[in-house]
């Protein structure tokens, strides 16, 4: 199944954006969790840039099978605040492959020790089209219906949303169990819509080996996430609303590179009955001093 | 009503920035003082295994080296030095407990992140390293 949507759906460009980071040479050592919707209340160390692409695959009911990727340029402003930049893209099987749009996100933590229960504030704006289908979260009434509709239909429509997340996320001696609520606005007359995003990860091994090894048990984190829509203002129901769970996995390569993986299950009619995603992320450590060196100054 | 949407945005906007503001500036200068006796007094589990200080030389390397510098010694501005009076005054669960909670608002992270074990390790490097 997954050999014949990669050779269906992508096309160079997509190829291009999935392996950019790959051509730059990393000289950092991502260390997230696998998460591909949840998010934890880790944030990028200050001055480091994160470069991942998540990406999804999937095939709608009466749609054709597609691959949308966000490139997620993740910055660490401060070790309390990170500033991100998405650029979405997708290629449909039998349609087109087209630029979708793009996101910007501030993720920043009020509390400035660790607690049982750490929060951390989300507020990003997004500039897309109705053909977005990177799915990297799911709010209101959002269905598989969505993802059918074909790219020259959908791309007409503009989306200028504004989404606001409470992050509440806990370390539990090596667990780690986060939970999301989501509120996301078109700025155009559309009601509120509300999603949730749940997740739970561990590594496999606690203790470092002492030495260098690419397949050793602590380089992967093993969890599974949940989320969905919640309905909106409008129709505060769960009825038409998607929801889905996901096992992840996520392995830590040479190099600095991350890779992580979720096969998603579909819970509900309105649900995809399958969506893989698939990250590759690369850290650069302190790319600001990058141009500190440039123009002389410290280091 | 687009108004009042973007309206309710930026005001919302503004509050989360200045409580993140207000927090930064309210957190407390001091290191070890604020380390709860229950953490302070706690030893280092591995301190008895020999290879725990190489293991968190690997950890170190991993997630310390790009500000401490791969000898340790800081940048000598705001990312201070690991070979210091202030670490060797230490004991292990204060500076176990300090790699856990880490200091935001002076641009330390916080590593509760990391499995109790490699936090543990890397105690174990530092103190090799005195």
């Amino acid at each position: 199944m997954l050999s014949i949507l990669f050779r269906k759906v992508f096309r160079p460009g997509c190829w291009l954006a999935l392996c950019l980071p790959i051509m730059i040479p990393a000289i950092g050592r991502a260390q997230d969790k696998p998460y591909f919707v949840t998010y934890s209340h880790d944030l990028e160390e200050p001055g480091n840039l994160e470069i991942e692409t998540k990406t999804a695959l999937a095939r709608p009911d009466g749609g054709n099978n597609y691959g949308a990727t966000a490139m997620e340029l993740e910055y660490g402003t401060r070790a309390w605040w990170t500033t991100e930049l998405y650029l979405d893209g997708q290629a449909t099987g039998g349609d087109s492959t087209i630029f979708t749009g793009w996101r910007l996100e501030n993720r920043l933590r009020p509390l400035m020790r660790d607690h049982a229960v750490n929060p951390v504030f989300y507020v990003e704006y997004e500039n897309t089209s109705g053909a977005d289908k990177t799915i990297l979260e799911f709010t209101g009434h959002d269905s598989q219906a969505d993802l059918a509709v074909p790219n020259g239909e959908a791309r007409k429509q503009h989306q200028h949303e504004a989404e606001l997340k409470l992050i509440l996320s806990s370390n539990l001696r090596d667990w780690n169990v986060s939970e999301n609520f989501i509120t996301e606005k078109d700025l155009s007359h559309a009601p509120w819509e509300f999603g949730y995003a749940a997740g739970v990860t561990r590594p496999l091994r606690s203790a470092a080996s002492g030495r260098e090894c690419t397949f050793c048990a602590e380089k992967f984190i093993a969890g599974a996430e949940a989320y969905g829509g919640l309905g909106d203002t409008f129709s505060l129901t769960t009825r038409d609303t998607s929801h889905y769970i996901a096992p992840l996995i996520g392995w830590q390569l040479p190099k600095g590179a991350r890779l992580s993986f979720s096969p998603g299950f579909g819970l509900t009619g309105a649900s995809l009955a399958r969506v893989y995603r698939v990250g590759l992320a690369f850290e650069f450590e302190q790319v600001g001093n990058w141009f500190h060196a440039a123009h002389g100054g410290a280091q | 009503m687009i108004r009042r949407s973007l309206a309710i945005l930026l005001i919302s906007l503004s509050a989360i920035l200045l409580s993140a503001a207000a927090a930064v500036t309210a957190v407390d200068s001091s290191r070890w003082e604020h380390v709860p006796a229950k953490d302070h007094a706690r030893a280092n589990p591995l301190a008895a295994q020999s290879e725990a200080a190489t293991a968190g030389a690997l950890v170190y390397r991993d997630h310390c080296q790009q500000c401490h510098k791969a000898n340790a010694r800081g940048d000598g501005h705001r990312r201070p030095s690991l070979r210091s009076e202030r670490i060797r005054a230490a004991s292990d669960g204060d500076i176990e407990w300090f790699l856990r909670q880490g200091d935001l608002a002076r641009g330390m992270p916080s590593w509760s992140s990391l499995p109790q074990a490699q936090r543990w390790q890397v105690v174990a490097y530092l103190r090799s390293i005195q």
